[in-house]
C-alpha cells in the first residue's frame, strides 16, 4: 500500500468515511500521519464551533457581571466561579454522566451523550466562562475619557456602548483572547479521553495517537506528530487573530499598535 | 476506603509536584539566562516547546517515554553483552534485570512506581511553565539593584545569589498563583497516566452495582460522585485563591511598588 492509497483511505477516517478497520501491524509513518491528521478534523471542529458560540455567551456574561442589578450580577459571577474553579477534565465527566442520567431518565437527549455535541456543550460553556473573565477585565479598563467624550457627543445607552466601549473592550482585551482561544484548542484534546466514547474508533488527533503508541509501545513517533500539528495549529490561530488585531487597531497611529505576541500562560 | 486516599493521593501529589517544578523552573530560567549559548537554547526551547503543545500529549507521552528511558539506561548499565536490538517490531525488549519495577516486585512498588513517573512528568511539564514565570520575575528586578551590586563589586554570581533571587519572588508570585491553581486543576489528568486517583474510584464506585458483587448494590450513581469531585476542586481553588492572597499582601509589605506602598 502506497502512501498516497493510505491517504485515500483513511484521510478521513475520523468522520467515519474510507477504510473501516485501523492499521494493525507494521505501521508505517505514513499511517500515523493520515490518521492522527484526520482526527485533527475533530479538534478544530470543536475548537471552532465553540469559539465562536463562546463568544457571544462570554460578551453577554461579561456585561451581566459588569452590570449594577445583582439578579444578573450573581448568575454570572456563579457561572464563571464554577466553570473557571473547576478542572476541565471533570467538567467532562460530570456532564458525560448528567446527559446519560438524562437520557435514561427522560428517553430524549441521546445525541448529548455523544461527544459531537455533548462534548461541544461543555467546552462552549468552559471558554464562555474564561473569556467572559477576560472580556470583564478589558470592560473594567475602558478609558474613562473615551466614555466621556462619547457622553459630550450626546450618545448614551446602547449607542454608546455599540460605537465607543464594545469594541474598545474588545481592542483591549483582543491579546488575552487570543492566548484563550489557544489553550480551547489545545483542551479540545481532553474530549475523547473523559466519558465521551469515540464511537466506531472514529476520535481525534490524541486519540489515534495514543492507539498507535498503546500499539507500537514506542511514544517518540505519534506524540511528536501531534506535537508538530498542533504547533502548525496554533501557529494558523495566532495568524488569524493576528489579523483580526490588526482590523481592530486600523484607526491607532502605526506605532502605538500593540503586536500580538504568542503567550501561552493558562492552561486548564 | 480507597476513595478517601485517593484525596490524600493528590494532596501528596500536589506537595511533591509543586517544589519539583520549582526546581525545574529555575534551573530552566538560569538555563534561559546563561550566557553560554548551548545551554541558552537549550532552555528557551525546552520552555517553547512544552508550552505550544497541549499539555496531555506530553503527560500521555511522558509516562512511556521515561520509563522506556529508565529501562533503556539501566539496560546499558547492567547488560553491556545483549547483543540483539531494543525494539524487536512493536515490542520494547530489555534484559531481565533492566526491567522497573522488577517483575516480582510487590504490588506497592508497581503503584510508587507508577506515581514517581507521574510526579516527574508533572515536575517537567509545570516545570517549563514555573521557568517562564521566573524568566520573566528575573528580568522584572529593577537595573539599578543589579548595577549597584556590580559596582560593590559583586560577581555575577553574587549578584544573583544575593540580589536577583531575593528580589524576584514579589514578581513572580502573581504568575506562580496562577501556576498552582493551573496545577490543582490539572490533577484529575493523573487518571490518564494510570495512577489510582479519585477519578479512577469515582468511575468505579460510582458505577452501577449489582447484589451479585457487592453487599451495598445501587445504580449508576457516577453522576454523584463526579458532582463531589467538583465541588471539592471548587473549595480547593477557592481557599488557594484566599491564602494566595494573603501571603502576597505579606510579601509585598513595604516593597517599592503600586502593591507595597499602599
Amino acid at each position: 500500500m502506497s502512501c498516497w492509497d493510505t491517504v485515500q483511505a483513511y484521510a478521513f477516517r475520523s468522520l467515519g468515511y474510507g477504510e473501516r478497520l485501523l492499521p494493525r501491524d507494521d505501521f508505517t509513518i505514513c499511517q500515523q500521519m493520515t490518521l492522527i491528521g484526520s482526527g485533527l478534523i475533530w479538534n478544530i471542529y470543536f475548537g471552532v464551533l465553540a469559539l465562536i458560540a463562546g463568544f457571544f455567551l462570554a460578551n453577554a456574561l461579561a456585561m451581566a457581571k459588569a452590570s449594577a442589578n445583582p439578579w444578573l450580577r450573581k448568575p454570572a459571577n456563579g457561572f464563571i466561579l464554577v466553570f473557571r474553579g473547576s478542572p476541565l477534565f471533570i467538567q467532562f465527566f460530570l456532564a458525560y454522566f448528567l446527559f446519560l442520567n438524562l437520557k435514561q431518565s427522560t428517553g430524549g437527549f441521546a445525541w448529548l451523550t455523544s461527544a459531537w455535541a455533548g462534548a461541544l456543550v461543555v467546552l462552549f460553556l468552559n471558554t464562555a466562562a474564561y473569556s467572559a473573565e477576560i472580556l470583564y477585565g478589558a470592560l473594567r479598563s475602558v478609558p474613562k475619557g473615551e466614555v466621556e467624550a462619547a457622553d459630550a457627543y450626546g450618545m448614551a445607552g446602547w449607542t454608546r456602548f455599540r460605537r465607543v466601549v464594545w469594541p474598545t473592550m474588545l481592542r483591549l482585551a483582543w491579546p488575552a483572547y487570543t492566548n484563550e482561544a489557544i489553550f480551547l484548542f489545545h483542551a479540545t484534546t481532553l474530549v475523547f479521553f473523559s466519558g465521551f466514547p469515540a464511537f466506531q474508533q472514529k476520535g481525534d488527533a490524541l486519540y489515534y495517537a495514543s492507539y498507535f503508541a498503546d500499539k507500537t509501545f514506542n511514544p517518540f513517533i505519534p506524540y511528536p506528530i501531534v506535537a508538530v500539528y498542533f504547533i502548525i495549529l496554533t501557529l494558523a490561530l495566532i495568524g488569524v487573530f493576528g489579523l483580526v488585531n490588526k482590523y481592530l487597531n486600523r484607526h491607532l497611529p502605526q506605532e502605538q499598535r500593540r503586536k500580538l505576541r504568542f503567550r501561552p500562560q493558562i492552561i486548564r | 476506603m480507597g476513595f478517601y486516599w485517593a484525596f490524600g493521593t493528590v494532596l501528596i501529589l500536589l506537595a511533591i509536584t509543586a517544589p519539583a517544578a520549582l526546581v525545574f523552573g529555575f534551573g530552566g530560567a538560569m538555563a534561559a539566562r546563561s550566557k553560554i549559548l548551548p545551554l541558552r537554547w537549550f532552555g528557551k526551547s525546552y520552555i517553547s516547546i512544552v508550552r505550544g503543545v497541549p499539555d496531555i500529549v506530553f503527560f500521555l507521552f511522558f509516562v512511556i517515554a521515561l520509563d522506556q528511558g529508565f529501562e533503556w539506561l539501566r539496560h546499558q548499565y547492567l547488560c553491556p553483552d545483549w547483543d540483539q536490538p531494543i525494539r524487536q517490531g512493536n515490542d520494547f525488549v530489555v534484559c531481565q534485570a533492566a526491567k522497573l519495577p522488577q517483575g516480582n516486585a510487590p504490588q506497592w512498588v508497581h503503584e510508587v512506581y507508577g506515581f514517581f513517573t507521574a510526579v516527574l512528568t508533572f515536575a517537567i511539564v509545570f516545570g517549563a511553565f514555573a521557568a517562564n514565570v521566573l524568566y520573566g520575575a528575573m528580568n522584572a528586578v529593577p537595573k539599578a539593584q543589579i548595577e549597584t551590586a556590580h559596582a560593590y563589586g559583586m560577581t555575577a554570581a553574587q549578584t544573583f545569589r544575593r540580589v536577583t533571587v531575593p528580589q524576584m519572588w514579589v514578581y513572580a508570585l502573581p504568575g506562580l498563583s496562577n501556576l498552582w491553581m493551573v496545577l490543582i486543576k490539572a490533577t484529575p489528568l493523573l487518571f490518564l497516566l494510570g495512577v489510582e486517583d479519585i477519578v479512577y474510584w469515582a468511575r468505579e464506585l460510582g458505577g452501577t452495582k449489582t447484589p451479585r458483587f457487592t453487599d451495598y448494590p445501587h445504580g449508576d450513581w457516577r453522576l454523584w460522585y463526579f458532582l463531589a469531585l467538583l465541588v471539592f476542586y471548587l473549595a480547593f481553588t477557592k481557599v488557594s485563591e484566599v491564602v494566595l492572597e494573603r501571603v502576597m499582601k505579606r510579601l509585598t509589605h513595604g516593597q517599592a511598588t503600586l502593591g507595597g506602598s499602599q
